[in-house]
C-alpha cells in the first residue's frame, strides 16, 4: 500500500532533490524530511509493493522485475583501458523504489577498526590505491547503532570477539539457526574458530506495520512480502511518507544535474513514464544511484565548467571500482537440511578479517558464512558437483537427492581500489533512451584472487571437519559481473584525489552531495550496506546542519 | 483452485505477526492481487497450443521427456512442461522462438542422419533418444554453464534443458503454468509450502541454542 504524498511542482524549488530511493536515498529521505525539509525523491524504478512481490523465479531472475534490465539499459565490459568493450551484462542493482536493499541478502556486518585506516596501518600495497577514509569507525559507529535500531537487524551483540565496538546491543535476537549454521558452528569450533548468529536485516520480532521473518525461502533476490526483510522500502521510505513534506516519484530516469551560472546545481533533468523530459528545481541536490548510476550521472551532467563530468575535477568520478572478492564452496550431507525453509545466511565467522600479509602472502581479509541461497531453477542448473550429468535419469536422481542435503559457505573478501576498475560511459551503445550505455572496466586485483582461494581452501577444511560426504568449490576466475557497486566516487581530504569531502559534499560544488556505494573507499569485507546505510545516517545529520546554517552556498 | 488456496494461505499464514491496523489495510488489496493472478493462470492456461503445432508439441514432449524422465516419481511430462515451453515462447521467452523454429529441424536431421529409419525424434526408442540427445549436447560442449546470477541458454540444446528445467521447478503457484500439481517440487524434496517454523532439518533439530564459548577459548 501506498500512503499519500504531497505532489511537488517541478518549478517549485524544493528543499532537497534525492535522486535513488534505494539503501541510502531512502534513509536520506526520511532523515531529511523528517528535520521539515521538503524533498523529492526521483527513482528511475517502479514504485511496486508487497502485493506486487512474488516467488516466480522467472519473473526475478529473467524477466527483471526488480533489477535493471539488460535489454533496456544495456552495458558494455572490458578487462582493462586498452581493450574494446563488448556488450554483455556485467551488472545488477535493485530498479525500483528501495533500490537494491529489496532483494538483498540482508547480511548487515558492521565494517572493523580496520576498515577505515588500512592505508596507514599496511602501508602501500603494489597496483592498488589504498587510501584511509576521512572519517573513522568510531565517527560512524553511533551511525550502525541507528541502523540497527530504526531499520532492524537481528542479531547477537558479543557473539563474536572480533567485533567493533558497539554502544547498543542489538534491537532483537538473532533469526533462527538453520541446519548449514549449525553445521558450519560445530565444524569451526572444532578448528579452533568463532563462528557467530548472523547479524541479518531481517527481523526476527513484528514491528508495527512488519510481520517477523516467516522463512518462505525464497529471499536472496526477491522482494519480500511480508515487511520482514529491513528494506529501505518497508522502512525509511514509508516514514518519509508519513512526514507529508516527501514526495517520491517513481519512472523518473534522472540524466542531467542542470548548473546554474553561479556554480550551483539547480535541480535535475529526467524522463518520466512516456520518456516526456522534466526540469524538477531544487535547492541541492543529493544523489543516491548506486556505485554504477551515480558515476553515470555526473559524467553525462558534463558542462563547461566541467566538462570531464559534473564536480570531476579530480578525474576520479567513476574511477577505484570494487566488487568485494568473492568464494563459493558447496558441500552435500548425509541427511536433509532442508535449506531452502527460512533466509539465507544464520552463521558467520570473522577470524580471517585481517590476515598477515607477511603470513598469507597478499593483502586482504575476509568473513565467511554459512548459507543456501539458490532457488530450486538456479539450484538444478549449478548446484550439483561437478561431473554430474546434467539431464537425464541420473541428473534426476541428483536432483531429487541433493536439492535438501546441500549448502554453501560463502567467502567474502576485500577487492583492493585499483584506478583503472572503473564505470565510464560506452562510447557506442546507447540505451533505450539514447543516453550512452555504462561501460565496466574490471580486472581484480592479484591479491583480491589468492585472498579468494585462500579463503576458498579454509572453506573446504570446514566442510571436511563436518563430516561432509561431499564438498566442491566453484572456479575462482577474474570477476566480470558487479553486485557490490562500491568506491567509484570516493571521500577524502584532497580534492585532488577524491571526489567528496567527509560530509559528502562534492569537492567541485557546494550544495551537491554523493551518498552511496561510490563513497566507500576500501571495499571492507563484502558486506557494504550496512556500512552504506550508517553513511547515510550520518550525511543526513552533516547535510542537515549545514542547510540549517545556510551554508550550502544560496 | 487449489492454487489460489495454498496462495491464499500463505498469505493468512504469513501475516499473523503483523498488527491489526496494517491486516485491515493491505488484506484487501493483497488477497485480490493474489486472486487475479490465478484467474489469470487459470483462464490463460492453453487449452490448445498456441506456438507449436500439434507435431512440433509432441517432439518437445519427447524430448523434455529425456531430459527429466518419469520413472517411480512423474517428471517433465507430468509437469507439464510442453504447456509452459509453449506458452513462454508466446509471451516472456518470445526471443527464444528462432531458436525453436531453427532448433527443432536440427534435431530432427541429427535423427534422420543417426537412425536413418526413424521417421522422428518421438517414435525412436528412449535409448536412441538419449543417444540423438548426447550428441546434439556433445556439439555444444564448449557452451559455458553459468552458475549465477541467472542461468542463460547458450544454444538450441542448452535452451531446451533449461525450459525444461524452468518448467519443472518454476513456483506451482506462478502464472507461469508449468510444474502442474507441483511435481517438481515433490521430486526435490520441497514442500508446497510458503512458511516454515524451525527446526528446519536434521542437523538443527537437537541444538541446544547458542553457547558462548568459554574466555579461555577465546583467541583474542
Amino acid at each position: 500500500m501506498r500512503l499519500d504524498q504531497p505532489k511537488y511542482k517541478t518549478s517549485d524549488e524544493v528543499d532537497f532533490l534525492i535522486i535513488g530511493s534505494g539503501a541510502a536515498g531512502g534513509i536520506l529521505a526520511k532523515e531529511l524530511s523528517t528535520n521539515g525539509f521538503r524533498v523529492v525523491v526521483l527513482e528511475q524504478g517502479p514504485y511496486l509493493t508487497e502485493s506486487d512481490f512474488t516467488h516466480d523465479e522467472i519473473k526475478i531472475f529473467q524477466e527483471d522485475l526488480l533489477t535493471n534490465h539488460p535489454k533496456l539499459q544495456p552495458n558494455t565490459f572490458r578487462k582493462t583501458p586498452d581493450e574494446k568493450a563488448k556488450q554483455q551484462r556485467a551488472l545488477a542493482y535493485g530498479r525500483l523504489v528501495g533500490g537494491t536493499s529489496v532483494h538483498f541478502t540482508a547480511n548487515f556486518w558492521r565494517f572493523h577498526e580496520i576498515d577505515f585506516v588500512e592505508r596507514s596501518k599496511v602501508g602501500p600495497v603494489p597496483g592498488a590505491g589504498l587510501a584511509d577514509w576521512p572519517i573513522t569507525y568510531a565517527d560512524l559507529e553511533p551511525y550502525y547503532t541507528k541502523v540497527e535500531w530504526e531499520i532492524g537487524v537481528s542479531g547477537l551483540a558479543g557473539a563474536s570477539p572480533f567485533d567493533p565496538p558497539r554502544s547498543k546491543p542489538y534491537p532483537m535476537p538473532p533469526l533462527p539457526v538453520k541446519s548449514s549454521g549449525v553445521i558450519f558452528e560445530r565444524a569451526a569450533r572444532k578448528l579452533g574458530l568463532h563462528p557467530f548468529p548472523a547479524p541479518m536485516a531481517i527481523l526476527s520480532q513484528p514491528r508495527p506495520g512488519r510481520s517477523a521473518c516467516v522463512n518462505c525461502g525464497f529471499c536472496l533476490g526477491f522482494g519480500c512480502e511480508v515487511g520482514a526483510k529491513s528494506s529501505s522500502l518497508a522502512t525509511a521510505i514509508r516514514v518519509a511518507e508519513r512526514t507529508g513534506r516527501c514526495e517520491i516519484r517513481p519512472n523518473s530516469y534522472v540524466h542531467r544535474i542542470e548548473m546554474d551560472s553561479k556554480g550551483r546545481v539547480s535541480g535535475a533533468v529526467y524522463f518520466d513514464e512516456q520518456k516526456n523530459t522534466h526540469l524538477q528545481k531544487a535547492k541541492a541536490v543529493v544523489v543516491c544511484a548506486n556505485g554504477a548510476e551515480t558515476p553515470r550521472l555526473l559524467l553525462l551532467s558534463a558542462n563547461k565548467q566541467f566538462p570531464n563530468g559534473l564536480a570531476n575535477s579530480s578525474g576520479y568520478v567513476g574511477k577505484y571500482l570494487m566488487l568485494n572478492s568473492a568464494a563459493v564452496v558447496f558441500g552435500l550431507f548425509d541427511e536433509p537440511l532442508n535449506e531452502y525453509k527460512g533466509f539465507a545466511v544464520s552463521r558467520v565467522l570473522h577470524d580471517f578479517y585481517e590476515l598477515d600479509p607477511q603470513k598469507v602472502g597478499f593483502y586482504g581479509g575476509g568473513g565467511l558464512d554459512a548459507r543456501f541461497d539458490q532457488t530450486p531453477i538456479q539450484f538444478a542448473s549449478g548446484g550439483l558437483p561437478p561431473g554430474t550429468p546434467s539431464w537425464g535419469k541420473e541428473f534426476k536422481t541428483a536432483l531429487s537427492h541433493n536439492y535438501t542435503r546441500t549448502m554453501e559457505i560463502f567467502c567474502h573478501g576485500t577487492s583492493l581500489p585499483v584506478e583503472q576498475n572503473s564505470f565510464s560511459l560506452d562510447p557506442d551503445l546507447k540505451d533505450a533512451w539514447g543516453l550512452p550505455a555504462l561501460r565496466m572496466t574490471y580486472r581484480d586485483h592479484p591479491d583480491d584472487l589468492k585472498l579468494a582461494a585462500w579463503q576458498r581452501d579454509r572453506a573446504l577444511e570446514l566442510l571436511d571437519a563436518a563430516g561432509a560426504q561431499k564438498k566442491w568449490a566453484q572456479p575462482i576466475s577474474e570477476q566480470e559481473f558487479a553486485f557490490h557497486l562500491l568506491g567509484t566516487c570516493r571521500m577524502g581530504y584532497d580534492p585532488k584525489t577524491s571526489v567528496i569531502n567527509s560530509e559528502h559534499r562534492t569537492h567541485d560544488v557546494k550544495n551537491l552531495f554523493l551518498c552511496d556505494g561510490s563513497s566507500l573507499v576500501t571495499s571492507g569485507r563484502g558486506q557494504p550496506t550496512m556500512t552504506i546505510e550508517a553513511l547515510a545516517f550520518r550525511a543526513a545529520d552533516r547535510i542537515t546542519a549545514l542547510a540549517r546554517r545556510g551554508d550550502l552556498g544560496a | 483452485m487449489k492454487d489460489a488456496l495454498t496462495r491464499r494461505r500463505f498469505l493468512l499464514h504469513s501475516l499473523s505477526g503483523v498488527s491489526a491496523a496494517w491486516v485491515t489495510s493491505h488484506w484487501p488489496a493483497a488477497l485480490a492481487a493474489a486472486e487475479h493472478a490465478h484467474a489469470a493462470a487459470r483462464s490463460a492456461t492453453p487449452p490448445k497450443f498456441e506456438f507449436f503445432t500439434p507435431e512440433q508439441a509432441a517432439e518437445i514432449d519427447a524430448i523434455t521427456a529425456r531430459i527429466i524422465p518419469t520413472d517411480e516419481t512423474p517428471g517433465a511430462r507430468e509437469a507439464g512442461v510442453v504447456y509452459f515451453i509453449d506458452r513462454a515462447l508466446k509471451t516472456f521467452a518470445s526471443d527464444y522462438q528462432k531458436n525453436f523454429n531453427e532448433g527443432l529441424p536440427e534435431l530432427q536431421g541429427l535423427v534422420h542422419e543417426m537412425y536413418p529409419n526413424v521417421d522422428r525424434f518421438s517414435t525412436a526408442t528412449p535409448d536412441q533418444q538419449d543417444d540423438v540427445l548426447r550428441s546434439l549436447d556433445q556439439k555444444n560442449a564448449t557452451a559455458k554453464r553459468p552458475f549465477r546470477p541467472r542461468p542463460e541458454a547458450q544454444n538450441f540444446f542448452d535452451t531446451l534443458r533449461l525450459f525444461t528445467i524452468q518448467g519443472f521447478l518454476i513456483d506451482p503457484d506462478s502464472d507461469k503454468g508449468g510444474s502442474r500439481d507441483g511435481v517438481g517440487w515433490k521430486v526435490i524434496g520441497r514442500e508446497r509450502e510458503h512458511m516454515f517454523q524451525p527446526p528446519f532439518g536434521y542437523y538443527d533439530k537437537d541444538y541446544p541454542g547458542w553457547q558462548p564459548l568459554s574466555k579461555d577459548a577465546e583467541k583474542r
